[in-house]
């Protein structure tokens, strides 16, 4: 998988991490998703099934679990991506 | 902040929805007078919030099979049966439960809870993978997780999304276990097993249906939608409770692959805890006698539920897609929720608030849980009274 596959997953996090929270925090790749965007439990499993369809992979809710950042999670999601 | 800070901070959150002073969640029930009724405060109110579905919680051969037991056997067994050993009882409930789904076994855990813990856990472990109703219930996904399986989320009922997860499985749905439930808790609807079944015929996997809700309820002796379906066969585990239409605790799995039986061996919730004890075991016995040739039970409850849903259909609520026990009224907001709530304990119904996050996308409901021991009037009136509120809750 390229840079820019790794730049197009960032895009769309952030593009719908912002819509999802109507919040004036600018989102970053080093943005808290829970501590500074307050992205409640349900609201990122939901998150998460719209990423699989869009990437067609497989994410395990489980492997959420060390994922803070934005940045955590394009990389999670890269990672699976490249695997699959 | 520290973990008792953290406590605190949910607290917060929670008196932000309910108001001081108003108990929705744990109610004080101060006195049981019947299976359709109770005293909460100084009121004599009517039970819509229970899981009561046949109405055999007072049932004379329950209760007697429990004071026998007790006389017998004592209060307790005072540990699990791996190491204290497995009384006639428990063993006598897991052939009567493998009788009734005619497999060749079935198990019998301390609670429903501890039923899907102990059958997903010892099932599937890390590397493997479980696809799950996104609506499934905390028992299911804290199996999940105590197992580290992967899990991958279909959405709930959604066939379709269902497909597209397992065709993206490829190989590794071999070692999948998908899950779903007869009937969901918080909308009262039925899964689409025929569906379900194809889909796994198809791309392959396990298939493990949790009849919580249904145990009782659907198929003409009560085995749930397995049986409504036709389909018990094409079914690789069943679990269930016995805290719902079997009116005591407990929990089970039924399946007719022999290696459920190892599950004894390896599944920490069936091995570290105590056994049901013998009362619990004794009535649920009978209950289950009872729930197999309780089909006039069935049309009863089937009555009292047509009846409710209809009347509150007419009256403008908006309700789960099903008919059933469960019947919920979605409303807009929390607080259209709570009024309505309040609104009804004040004309002596007690029925379930569900606020989000515990109600699925966000949604408040009030929901009600119908029991083949209401009275047609019961029914009459909780329809009418619940008619008679929609302008205020929702006008
Ligand atoms: C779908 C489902 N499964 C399992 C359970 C757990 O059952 P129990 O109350 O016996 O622990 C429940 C009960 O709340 C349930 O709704």
């Amino acid at each position: 998988m390229t840079e820019s596959n790794y730049d197009e997953i960032m895009m769309l996090l952030c593009d719908r991490l912002s819509s999802l929270t109507n919040s004036n925090v600018q989102i970053t790749s080093e943005t808290n998703l829970i501590s500074q965007l307050s992205i409640d439990s349900i609201k990122l499993l939901n998150l998460i099934m719209e990423i699989e369809d869009t990437f067609d992979v497989s994410i395990p809710i489980n492997a959420l679990t060390d994922i803070q950042t934005v940045r955590e999670l394009a990389d999670l999601v890269h990672k699976i991506k490249s695997a699959s | 902040m520290n973990l008792l800070e953290k406590l605190d901070a949910a607290a917060a959150a929670r008196k932000a929805l309910l108001p001081d002073g108003v108990g929705a969640f744990g109610i004080p029930i101060e006195e049981v007078y019947s299976a359709t009724e109770a005293r909460i405060g100084d009121r004599r109110v009517l039970l819509l919030g229970t899981n009561n579905y046949l109405g055999l919680t007072f049932a004379p051969e329950c209760i007697r099979a429990a004071h026998e037991a007790i006389d017998k056997e004592g209060t307790g067994t005072t540990g699990s049966r791996m190491a204290n050993g497995s009384y006639f009882g428990h063993r006598a409930l897991e052939r009567e439960f493998a009788d009734f789904y005619q497999c060749s076994s079935g198990i019998v855990f301390t609670t429903g809870y501890q039923a899907n813990l102990g059958t997903i856990s010892g099932l599937v472990g890390p590397g493997d993978t479980v696809l799950i109703d996104g609506d499934s219930h905390a028992s299911i996904y804290d199996g999940c997780i105590l197992s580290g399986a992967d899990i991958i989320r279909f959405k709930h009922n959604d066939m379709v999304d269902m497909e597209k997860r397992l065709r993206r499985l490829g190989d590794r749905v071999e070692t999948t276990l998908i899950i779903a439930e007869g009937i969901y808790s918080m909308l009262g609807d039925q899964a689409p097993l025929a569906e379900i079944v194809k889909l796994k015929n198809t791309y392959g996997g396990t298939l493990l249906i949790d009849e919580a809700h249904s145990l009782g309820v659907l198929g003409e002796t009560g085995q749930g939608l397995v049986e409504k379906t036709g389909l018990l066969q094409e079914v690789d585990f069943i679990t269930g409770t016995f805290s719902k239409s079997l009116c005591s605790i407990g929990g089970y799995c039924v399946s007719n692959h022999p290696q459920l039986e190892q599950l004894r061996y390896v599944s920490h919730p069936y091995i570290f805890t105590a056994s049901p004890s013998p009362a619990t075991i004794a009535s649920t016995r009978a209950a289950l006698e009872l729930l197999r040739k309780g089909s006039h039970l069935r049309k009863q409850l089937w009555r009292n539920c047509t009846q409710l849903y209809a009347q509150l259909k007419e009256a403008g609520y908006t309700l789960g897609p099903d008919p059933g026990p469960v019947i919920a009224a979605m409303l807009d907001t929390p607080q259209q929720a709570l009024l309505l709530w309040q609104n009804l304990l004040e004309h002596n119904i007690y029925v379930n608030l569900i606020l989000p996050p515990a109600a699925p996308e966000g949604r408040s409901l009030v929901r009600c849980s119908v029991n083949a021991a209401h009275t047609k009037e019961q029914i009459q009136y909780v329809g009418d009274t619940f008619a008679k509120l929609h302008s205020l809750v929702c006008g």
